[in-house]
């Protein structure tokens, strides 16, 4: 078992640069707002991308009233119902959970985990969330702009997402586009610096084999987000042309309402390759970091090493890689040329497999292990049910001749609500009860937490689980009134109606995590440098709190694999990567 | 504990779920059997999966559950199961995606004999146009959409004149023989649906897309636009009727022509 991760008994090799000197803040303005430490900036995306999706909650309240109890609430009009549908799927996608996975997660846990000071810019750092905060304000300016936001659904297909029909088109478009592009360049400046800090900034001895899988999550859907953002970039600039200097990219000759309009020649088809070139990896740009997250929550609270190491890694890079060669299996009926989807559907089904592996890892890892049923553990747990159900549902829709009687359909949102909706999120509730003690030294409360896991878990399932099923009938989605849809019985509005209460008490349960967040911070149980007895490096801190530079005089070494738990032979069942010593040659051996 | 029963009721709730529930495809009306039996194909394989996955999860957190002295196994990698397990599950996937491609082969290729119906979408009406005695279509584009010609059929186009416009109405067409249906937008994006057909297409405005269908079954269908297309979208509803090919052939003889609409 020579040459694997986790054989500790390689030296550490020596040190080739200096310590990096950081920023020391002079003021409480420069300690708190205008922050260099990954850590507050950490902190001030997670409060700011989770109170924009408080936002998002109560726009998908609003959805569930109108489908459920249509008419019920007359502010719900038409035109509001496609601003509402917009905002909540914009706000879920990128403003929630791309920057709380990556802006969040990734700024507090890329040095910590990888043994760094901080991240190697911490000006850009800074600069990155400031210009997310600026986006958001964009987007929620556009709620009280004449017109109100946009309503051209998230997707903002063109020619419909620029033209006189659709809400939103006096300011709602225009601050749309530009709030996107805002948020594309502050992530630009954060994930240049992601990437450089894991792969220049890591301990000595923190080899890339031995990162813990939340790191190679987070490095490779960073990559990957470089790479796909600035498709939606240019579609962005491109629309905007469109809209306001009379270019022609996105629209060929129309005639809207009985007016010939002035443009002519462009191709809607072009903006869908564009966005969902983007789109797709986007997918995967939320999913990687939950998967990665969700590795290292199960190994942690199982006691026991991840299954198969190398493989989770690969199947991380592997699926970061096909996902840019999938992107228009969204785009099966779109128009494009039909024997695009031979290609298409192959390529997505063969993303199942590394897919899947990756499940039966993490249930592999629970098979034979000492399961702890802590919150964050049972938050993972109900990642796999909701992963699992949303993958296989994904095969459906991957596979295209399936896929075009389900497209566009009520089968469509199911699915992609039980896949990067409520699976990533139930990756993030699990893992800010893992890692809220190591930010505030606090642990959360316990019972609070185990009644919102099961309120969100269970509610949450029995949302979208049945909702798969009006789609197979053939409910589209996007529709303000399903009122006389021929195929559409009774009992489906009923359904509908189940669906909307199901969606309410699920949202009111999030209260409870809001207010837990809140009273941990002064009455939680002190928790200690290590509650959870984690091997990796940001639970061996010397403050905790970590300070500034996050190691007080002397960084890190690194000796092991971040998965030495139950060695057979040591004293605990766990040993902290910067442990030496050479009692982990693994396995069998 | 309850976690591990949680996950064995999800598991048999689903599946009861599934046999038992009301909801399911609307009632088949065309030759896109293969569709629904590529469906329950992989509805049967991903629901053994989902099964299977859940249980020994189940299996796992009752079995390995913490207590007082249990020490977890140390293993990190057994290559032979993680070579099994990959090659099951490449297996699964080729068994759905090989029928699933050989049905899109016939889906592409639409047979010679299928007679065209042109469906024109826009802000929020379905129109239809029907070669006339000479069996095509003529030339359309929406640079010639004007008020008098609000589908943008070409008048110098000879092929056209004959042609039968059906502005906003019911369209018909005959149960048993292949319809290719070429779909045109005036204005946005739309999708001409029609659920117990199965098949569905984006109109893009500046292109012609298609999908073809056999009608197997007569009776009345409501087509649906699932194309998000500004605020009138779930208003955008029309009528296709299938009916023998002798009330076809009355009714389409008491439709007008282009030429007779542009006098």
């Amino acid at each position: 078992m020579t040459g694997i991760s986790h054989d500790a008994s390689a030296s550490v090799p020596p040190a080739e640069i200096e310590d990096m000197a950081l920023y020391h803040p002079r003021s409480w303005w420069t300690k708190y707002v205008f922050s260099q430490d990954a850590k507050v900036i950490a902190v001030q995306y997670a409060v700011t991308a989770l109170s924009i999706g408080m936002v998002a909650l109560v726009l998908s309240w609003l959805i569930r009233l109108q489908l459920g109890f249509p008419g019920l609430i007359e502010f719900i009009d038409v035109d509001r119902y496609y601003q509402i549908i917009t905002m909540h799927g914009m706000i879920m996608v990128v403003y929630l959970l791309t920057a709380l996975f990556l802006g969040g997660f990734g700024n507090y846990l890329i040095p910590l985990m990888v043994g760094a000071r901080d991240m190697v810019f911490p000006y850009a750092n800074m600069l990155s969330f400031w210009l997310y905060f600026v986006a958001v304000m964009l987007l929620v300016i556009s709620f009280f702009v004449p017109g109100g936001p946009t309503g051209a659904g998230w997707t903002l297909y063109p020619p419909q997402a620029i033209l006189s029909n659709t809400p939103g088109q006096q300011w709602g478009i225009m601050l749309m586009l530009v709030s996107l592009i805002i948020f594309i360049i502050g992530f630009t400046l954060g994930g240049l610096n992601y990437t450089v800090t894991v792969l220049q900034a890591r301990a000595r001895g923190m080899t890339l084999m031995r990162l813990p899988l939340t790191i190679w999550g987070i490095f490779v859907a960073t990559v990957m987000a470089l790479l796909a953002f600035p498709a939606l970039f240019v579609a962005a600039v491109m629309m905007l042309f469109d809209k306001y200097l009379g270019t022609s990219f996105f629209m060929p000759t129309l005639v809207e309402m009985g007016e010939q309009l002035r443009y002519g020649g462009g191709s809607p088809i072009l903006f869908q390759h564009l966005f969902w070139f983007f789109g797709h990896p986007e997918v995967y740009i939320v999913a990687l970091p939950a998967f990665g997250i969700v590795s290292d929550l199960i190994s942690t609270h199982a006691r026991r090493n991840i299954f198969g190491y190398r493989m989770m890694v690969w199947a991380i890079v592997g699926i970061g890689v096909l996902s840019f060669v999938v992107w228009a299996h969204h785009m099966y009926v779109s128009g494009m040329n039909p024997y695009f989807g031979f290609f298409f559907a192959t390529t997505t089904l063969i993303i199942a497999v590394p897919t899947a592996i990756k499940v039966y890892n993490w249930v592999l890892t629970l098979w034979r292990g000492d399961i702890h049923l802590n919150v964050p553990m049972l938050f993972a747990l109900g990642f796999i049910v909701t992963f699992v159900n949303g993958g296989l549902s994904g095969l459906f829709l991957g596979n295209v001749v399936v896929d075009v009687p389900l497209s566009d359909t009520m089968f469509v949102v199911a699915h992609f609500h039980m896949v990067m909706g409520v699976a990533p999120i139930l990756v993030i509730f699990g893992a800010i009860y893992h890692w809220y003690p190591k930010v505030t030294g606090r642990m959360l409360g316990d019972l609070l937490g185990k009644f919102h896991f099961w309120v969100t878990f269970v509610g949450a399932y029995l949302i979208f689980f049945p909702m798969h099923y009006l789609g197979l009938m053939g409910l589209p989605r996007r529709y303000f009134d399903t009122a006389d849809i021929m195929i559409m019985p009774a009992s489906a509005h009923t359904l509908n109606a189940f669906i909307s209460i199901m969606a309410f008490i699920v949202g009111f349960a999030q209260i409870t995590f809001v207010f837990n967040l809140v009273w941990s911070l002064r009455h939680g149980k002190p928790a200690g440098p290590n509650p959870w007895r984690a091997t990796t490096l940001e639970w061996q801190t010397p403050q905790t709190p970590p300070a500034h530079g996050n190691w007080g005089d002397e960084l890190p070494l690194v000796y092991r694999w971040a998965y030495d738990y139950s060695v057979p032979g040591a004293k605990q069942d766990f040993i902290p990567q910067n442990e030496p010593g050479t009692l982990t040659r693994g396995g069998t051996a | 504990m309850v976690i591990a029963v949680v996950l064995v009721l999800i598991v048999v709730g689903s599946v009861l779920f599934h046999f038992l529930s009301p909801w399911w495809f609307s009632p088949l009306a065309s030759n896109w059997n293969y569709i629904d039996d590529t469906t329950v194909l992989t509805f049967w394989i991903c629901g053994a999966v989902f099964s299977a996955l859940l249980l020994f999860v189940a299996y796992c957190l009752f079995r390995f559950r913490h207590t007082e002295g249990r020490k977890a196994a140390y293993e990190p990698e057994n290559k032979r199961l993680e070579g099994w397990l990959t090659a099951i599950t490449a297996g699964g996937v080729i068994a759905m995606l090989a029928p699933g491609l050989l049905v899109w082969a016939q889906f592409v290729q639409v047979p010679p004999a299928a007679t065209d119906v042109e469906v024109i979408g826009q802000q929020w009406l379905w129109s239809f146009r029907l070669p006339g005695a000479d069996g095509q279509l003529g030339a359309a584009d929406n640079r010639l959409v004007s008020p008098d010609n609000t589908l943008g059929v070409s008048p110098t186009d000879p092929a056209g004149q004959d042609d039968v416009l059906i502005e906003g109405g019911e369209l018909l067409i005959p149960v048993g023989r292949p319809v290719r249906f070429l779909l045109r937008s005036i204005d946005v994006l739309h999708n001409f649906y029609v659920p117990e057909f199965r098949a569905k297409m984006d109109m893009i405005p500046g292109s012609v897309t298609y999908f073809w269908v056999t009608p197997t079954q007569p009776g009345t269908y409501e087509i649906l636009c699932a194309e998000l297309c500004g605020v009138g979208h779930s208003y955008m509803r029309g009528v296709v009727t299938v009916v023998t090919e002798e009330d076809y052939q009355a009714w389409l003889s008491g439709q007008a022509t282009f030429a007779s609409l542009s006098l």
